[in-house]
């Protein structure tokens, strides 16, 4: 059980800079997400701390120590490869006893550990098998009990599910939430499936060409977004962005975009006052656009007409892709709504939620406020009446 | 010219000749079942893939199997063929003196090119794999593979070479020696036997380390980098990463190379025919062969020794084709 500490690192290959000045502190026992698109550097994160990777500058540090110079074998950290990487010649059982074998630990407590972990994972019909007689679902579980027989005091994970198909995948997901919650471990795993990093961390950190864009967790993420990149990344379908102009007009706040204008409530306006007349980008994300006819109660609505390009019925929701003034944008609206390809719609802007992003610094205008607000009143101060959950949100009352 | 000319004609002729085979008997065989029956369909479906390997076949008989069958005959006969004396050929060979020393330097010759063509061309390989210019080394210890045996041998004559002393040496081992002050040796009389024939094994490791590296080299680069770091994690320092995860993962590869290797030396000819002809004590079953055969014309018992040299390469050809299989399965 270790915490561990990013301290300005940065990594350069030649010229090409992939971390930059990436500080990090993970509390021990948190389960940490990196998470971003493909080469954002959150798999050169991983190798870095597991030693796999040399550090160009900076320090990493497990516990209080600096392992800058250490060699992964005493990093006191076990990993598990999106490939698994399971040695081909070994059995199930060497495979998960070799990194035992290799310390020198005592023959009847490999054994013991090997059995228990591989009990836990229902595994233990198959030790005498080799990694290519398993299925994607097995190996994958061989590779996590060769990594909990060591112990270790951080485990490390790169994308240990992208190999499996979809159903597998969720049944993994809660399997490796659960393994977290029964080990009390650090745990750091890296993934570009945004859903996988909002359901199982503790918290996230976002990614995006070897910076980092946030740190926080899965709620804060979605109802707090700190840049167009966050708000963009976190979300599915991802959020809607519209250039706009923010003005005041006799004391209240308005976003024009140059297609429709909206009124921003004064409820949410205090941190946008200073920025009037600026340019800007505004964030709707796809559950905050409601069909007029079945709009949730409670929500400040701003109405605009669209037409519907194409409908996706979901059963449990729509999902409306809509255009006005030749910008189209997507919508997630109560499944009744009887829009049509072709027609016209009127939908409600759910304005409380909207999100203002600055155009040149593409920085949360409300970011801090927010931040500071949540922290005196509770992370529900912000967020309107959405639900909290992030995927079973949808927009039916 | 003329020779142009024929070597052209006879391509012509063989491959023209093939072609017109295949479309003649295929043509044959659906005359012959013309009725547009099942059976004359099943018949038809029977008989065709014979009419694409039986010229394959054939020739596999005439070039192989009778010679083999030919040379077992006369390896009980005598010298000319002409009287039949049972398994006397057979005695003399596990009898003779200059046989029995053959038999040893095979021995010898089998337990040790193999083993270090192996080992050189395994550490060739994963040194390689960490070098700069990797595909400029791996070609300069490539290259003895494309020089032919004889070529090599002869390169290696100058190496060994010995001029009586007081003269420039134009062999460089023994440039050297005189150089740290030493008296020129000849290699082959002044090293005891059986130990000269070291000499002559150098080169077939200089020739086939080359080739033990290029198939190992590939090999390694298949090995999934993942299972090395994992290793890595796991705690395996440099020497339990080789010997635990690596070499276990291209040990197929590894033992196809030596059995290969096993077989070339089997059949060692050349080197020991130009270099130093048997002489010395440094004669091989092969060279025998040769000698027993085309020197001294005496087909009997030329034809023994190649028959016991088919006989030893049957096992090896045996385990291999046997891995070969296995490997299949699991793949």
């Amino acid at each position: 059980m270790a915490s561990v500490t990013y301290d300005h690192v940065y990594k350069s290959y030649g010229d090409t800079e992939v971390i930059k000045d990436l500080n990090i502190e993970v509390a021990d026992q948190e389960f940490l997400v990196f998470v971003g698109p493909s080469g954002c550097g959150k798999s050169t994160s991983l190798r870095m701390l597991a030693g796999l990777e040399e550090i160009t500058s900076g320090e990493i540090r497990i516990g209080d120590r600096v392992v800058n110079n250490v060699a992964p074998k005493d990093r006191d950290v076990a990993m598990v490869f999106q490939s698994y990487a399971l040695y081909p010649h070994m059995t199930v059982y060497d495979n998960m006893a070799f990194g035992l074998k290799l310390r020198k630990t005592p023959k009847h407590i490999i054994d013991q550990r090997v059995r228990e972990a591989s009990k836990s994972l229902g595994i233990e019909n198959l030790l005498d098998r080799r990694p290519r007689q398993l299925s994607g679902g097995q190996r994958q579980r061989v590779a996590v009990g060769r990594a909990i027989v060591r112990e270790p005091a951080v485990f490390l994970l790169d994308e240990p599910l992208s190999n499996l198909d979809a159903k597998l995948r969720v049944e993994a997901r809660s399997f490796i939430s659960k393994l977290h919650q029964r080990l009390g471990t650090t745990f750091i795993y890296v993934t570009h499936d945004q859903v996988e990093a909002m359901t199982m961390g503790t918290r996230i950190c976002v990614l995006n060409a070897g910076v980092l864009q946030q740190i926080d967790t899965p709620f804060n993420l979605y109802h707090n977004p700190a840049n167009i990149f966050v708000g963009g990344f976190i979300g599915s379908p991802s959020m809607n962005f519209f250039d706009a102009e923010l003005t005041e007009n006799n004391g209240s706040l308005r976003l024009d975009t140059g297609v429709f204008a909206v009124n921003i409530p004064a409820s949410i306006a205090e941190p946008y006052k200073s920025h009037a007349g600026s340019k800007v980008v505004v964030g709707i994300r796809p559950e905050d656009i409601h069909d007029v006819n079945y709009q949730p109660p409670g929500i400040t609505p701003s109405v605009i007409e669209a037409n519907v390009d194409v409908v996706e019925q979901m059963g449990n929701e729509m999902i409306l892709y809509l255009e006005t003034g030749g910008k189209t944008f997507i919508a997630r609206t109560d499944p009744r709504t009887d829009a049509r390809i072709g027609n016209k719609l009127g939908v409600a802007i759910n304005m409380d939620n909207v999100h203002i992003f600055d155009a040149n610094t593409e920085q949360s205008l409300a970011y801090e406020y927010k931040k500071e607000k949540m922290e005196r009143e509770g992370e529900h101060a912000i967020g309107g009446e959405v639900p909290v959950s992030s995927e079973a949100d949808t927009s039916s009352e | 010219m003329d020779q142009i000319s024929q070597a052209v004609l006879a391509i012509l002729l063989g491959v023209g000749g093939m072609g017109f085979y295949f479309f003649a008997s295929n043509f044959l065989l659906d005359r012959v079942y013309a009725a547009e029956t099942q059976a004359a369909d099943r018949a038809k479906k029977r008989i065709r893939p014979w009419l694409f390997v039986a010229p394959a076949l054939l020739s596999l008989t005439f070039y192989l199997v009778y010679p083999a069958v030919d040379t077992f005959r006369r390896s009980l006969f005598n010298a000319r063929t002409e009287e039949f004396v049972g398994i006397n050929n057979y005695v003399w060979a596990f009898t003779n003196e200059t046989l029995r020393e053959a038999f040893r330097n095979n021995i010898l010759w089998l337990l040790i090119v193999p083993l270090f063509s192996v080992v050189f061309g395994l550490a060739v390989a994963v040194l390689a794999d960490k070098v700069r210019y990797e595909s400029l080394a791996k070609a300069f210890i490539f290259m003895p593979m494309a020089i032919s045996f004889v070529g090599a041998s002869v390169v290696w004559r100058f190496v060994y070479a010995f001029v009586p002393p007081g003269r420039p040496q134009i062999g460089i081992l023994n440039a050297i020696v005189t150089s740290l002050g030493g008296a020129p040796k000849g290699w082959f009389i002044d090293v005891p036997r059986p130990w000269n024939s070291l000499f002559l094994m150098v080169v077939l490791i200089w020739i086939q380390a080359g080739f033990a590296m290029v198939l190992l080299s590939a090999a390694l680069k298949a090995v999934p980098e993942e299972t090395v770091e994992a290793a890595k994690i796991d705690g395996a320092n440099d020497v339990q990463l080789f010997f635990r995860i690596v070499l276990p993962q291209i040990r197929s590869t590894v033992f196809v190379v030596y059995t290969t290797i096993v077989i070339i030396v089997l059949k060692v000819f050349d080197i020991v025919f130009v270099m130093t002809s048997g002489q010395f004590g440094t004669e091989v079953l092969a060279n025998r062969m040769f000698r027993e055969m085309f020197r001294f014309v005496n087909f009997g018992r030329g034809s023994t020794i190649a028959v016991i040299l088919m006989v030893a390469v049957v096992p090896i050809m045996y385990i291999n084709i046997r891995r070969f299989r296995e490997e299949e399965l699991v793949r």
